[in-house]
């Protein structure tokens, strides 16, 4: 289920001299005139969490969903491991290991958690028939391991809570050898005991080498769990900084007047 | 994150009966429905309602709207909606009128009666009412045109293309092989029905035990064995009692007379046949099985009801809904087609109102068994059944001698009663 990399440290993979997980160059994308995203270039190195910050509206979830092959980018490209890869659909994505946990979860209601953990790779028969007790099996081993409270696995998803929900997203985004993961505030609908425990898996997935962009809200939950920051004003980028090297405040400043803190050159 | 043992399983206190049979409340509900209705008529027609007769007629009457219903689950599962079915069923009953009629004598030189004039005739109805359909689906998957105004549309267009076909005119009569379809004059006979009858139940059964075992393989709960063995005794109970009455429906002496003359030999005196199951109702089987298994046991059925449930959800899993969409309208065209068939042989002819408001049957009969017009909840057994009862209730009605007027509105209200019924069982279950 997982890359057996060398567990990294918050200085993760960069300065190691390999290229990136992920770098994205100079990415544009307008809507109808209006320029969502305005050349912005991100990078993500292994074991690594790259929080996204910016108001509502600063083109953050619209960035992340060119990498997520949702919306095609007007210009830029994209580059994983050093290459250069075209990502037209959510099938490109899946193809190079990047899975999302959208925001608004994008579960199918209807269906039962195995069904939707495995929807869009299902496993078959020798017939080409679902295998639906295979998937039950595996989903239950995954849930084990995630969320071992889980138990309504027969239950369609809409009869489950918040936190369940989320456990079967962040299942399916797991349970396929992610390398690049891409959180949309994967705790905005959860209390706090099913925060801290998204909070220990993103710690988990790190220490496996998955690079993480985690685009939030919470300033908070930025400086705890990410090591460095991009913040986004009106479609640009602000700038990148290192966790370490800046206090909530200067992130705050940095979202709401769009100004990098003076001594920081990234 | 090391352990991979799988969680234990809990088995749950299951202390209902019904619980534990694990059957559909909502099914068993209309099952209720359907025998409460028959008996009912049955008092109230002095004992004609529940007669081999009229059961093997309300059989064949439901077969034509039944099978489009089965195809209608799915477009309405996947929130869309088709009102073009009763025209294109017209329409494509006048494609295959013409074909047997006109087309082939004067074309290819084959006539009437010969050998391979209804099966190219069916391979030219089914062929165009699945590119009809698959048309429709591209307006609606590709253009972005909601479905409700490209089935709106092909309501008023293929109603009246059938009208300039066949200038407007009845055509008639058909193939007498192409008439087998249509249902009396068409029936297994009472041996090969019994060995149908039995072949039905035995693959109900492997079906049942090798679900069974799937689930045992994998550890899960299973059912305990008597209920499993009540649930076999039923569905076999249920077949088998199908077979036995449309095999105890009498052929007409007459008719019957008719039969050996035609063969060149005379009948035995006091010679009794039954009909044995019609190969119309053979054929919605088939169909609802298939797509049963379509619906629960394939990617392609998976996509349907993810869809129906959240499309966007189905998109950024990297499913093709406009392509999906497509594929939903051309089965619905080929099973419009296939109605086609059945009911242009039942009647002998093709006439121009054939299948007039066939649509809101269809859509009832979908929505009476439980299928939600929000998306993504519907069976295919339900939607038969729906159809089951709809034509129980206008036959019976008709038996009973109710204004006919009257009877549209008994339909029209039980219509909506049903879907309230519906409404209040799904929230007081708490799901959706």
């Amino acid at each position: 289920m997982m890359q057996a990399q060398e567990t990294q440290k918050r200085t993760s993979g960069r300065g190691s001299g390999q290229p990136p997980l992920v770098e994205m160059r100079d990415i544009s994308i307008s809507f109808g005139g209006i320029k969502a995203v305005d050349h912005v270039s991100v990078d993500l190195y292994p074991g690594e969490v790259v929080g996204l910050l910016g108001h509502n509206g600063a083109g953050k979830s619209t960035l992340i969903k060119v990498l997520s092959g949702a919306y095609q980018m007007d210009h830029g490209e994209i580059l994983i491991d050093g290459n250069k890869v075209e990502i037209n659909n959510p099938r490109d994505a899946r193809a190079n290991n990047i899975e999302t946990i959208y925001q608004t979860l994008a579960l199918a209601d209807n269906l039962d958690a195995s069904s939707n953990l495995f929807l869009g790779r299902e496993m078959v028969t020798p017939f080409g028939l679902v295998n639906d007790a295979a998937m039950e099996a595996e989903c239950r081993k995954i849930m084990a391991q995630l969320n071992p409270n889980f138990q309504k696995f027969n239950d369609p998803v809409s009869a489950l809570s918040g936190g369940q929900r989320q456990s079967v997203a962040i299942a399916r985004a797991v349970y396929f050898n992610a390398r690049i993961l891409i959180m949309d505030e994967p705790t905005a609908a959860l209390g706090p005991h099913e925060t801290q425990m998204v909070a220990d898996l993103i710690q988990q997935l790190k220490a496996q080498g998955i690079g993480i962009f985690l685009i939030d809200h919470d300033v908070h939950a930025v400086m705890e769990l990410c090591d460095r920051a991009s913040v986004m004003k009106n479609g640009q980028l602000v700038g990148t900084v290192d966790i370490p090297d800046v206090t909530d405040d200067d992130l705050l400043s940095m979202i709401i007047l769009g100004k990098k803190p003076g001594e920081k050159t990234e | 994150m090391t352990e991979t043992s799988s969680q234990p399983v809990p088995q749950k206190a299951k202390t209902n009966l019904f619980q534990q049979l694990e059957l559909d409340m909502r099914l068993l509900g209309m099952i209720g429905a359907f025998i409460i209705l028959c008996i009912g008529f049955n008092i109230f027609t002095d004992g004609r309602f529940l007669t081999p007769r009229n059961l093997f007629n309300l059989s064949i009457q439901t077969v034509s709207v039944a099978i489009m219903a089965c195809g209608m689950v799915f477009i309405i599962v996947m929130r869309h909606i088709d009102l073009s079915v009763g025209a294109l069923l017209a329409t494509t009953s006048a494609v295959m009128a013409m074909t047997q009629t006109e087309l082939l004598p004067n074309v290819l030189g084959i006539g009437l009666n010969h050998p391979a004039t209804w099966a190219i005739t069916l391979v030219v109805g089914l062929v165009v009412g699945t590119l009809i359909g698959a048309f429709h689906g591209w307006m609606v998957g590709y253009l972005t045109i909601p479905a409700f105004i490209v089935t709106l549309g092909g309501f008023l267009v293929w109603r009246n293309v059938a009208w300039y076909m066949t200038d407007g005119q009845t055509i008639g009569p058909l193939d007498s092989t192409f008439l087998m379809f249509g249902g009396t004059n068409g029936t297994l006979g009472t041996t090969v029905s019994l060995l149908v009858g039995l072949a039905a139940t035995a693959i109900a059964i492997w079906a049942l035990w090798s679900g069974r075992r799937s689930k045992a393989a994998h550890g899960f709960p299973v059912k305990p064995m008597w209920a499993e063995t009540t649930l076999a005794a039923i569905i076999g109970i249920a077949i088998m009692g199908y077979v036995f009455i449309v095999n105890s429906y009498a052929i007409p002496t007459r008719r019957l007379e008719r039969m050996f003359e035609a063969q060149g030999e005379t009948m035995p005196e006091g010679l009794v046949v039954g009909y044995g199951i019609p190969i119309s109702v053979l054929i919605l089987i088939l169909v609802a099985v298939t797509l049963t298994v379509v619906a629960r046991k394939t990617r392609f059925g998976r996509y349907i009801f993810a869809t129906g449930g959240n499309p966007d959800a189905a998109e950024l899993s990297g499913i093709n809904t406009r392509m999906m969409t497509v594929k939903i309208f051309a089965l619905m065209g080929f099973l419009c087609a296939l109605s086609a068939v059945v009911a242009s042989a039942r009647l002998a002819n093709h006439s121009n109102d054939i299948g007039t408001l066939d649509e809101l049957r269809v859509i009832a009969a979908a929505v009476i068994g439980g299928t939600a017009l929000s998306g993504g909840i519907g069976t295919i057994y339900g939607a038969i059944l729906g159809a089951l009862i709809m034509q129980a209730l206008q036959s019976g009605m008709a038996m009973v001698g109710v204004d006919a007027p009257f009877q549209n509105i008994v339909v029209g209200s039980v219509l909506v009663l049903a879907v309230y019924i519906d409404i209040v069982y799904r929230k007081r279950l708490g799901a959706k």
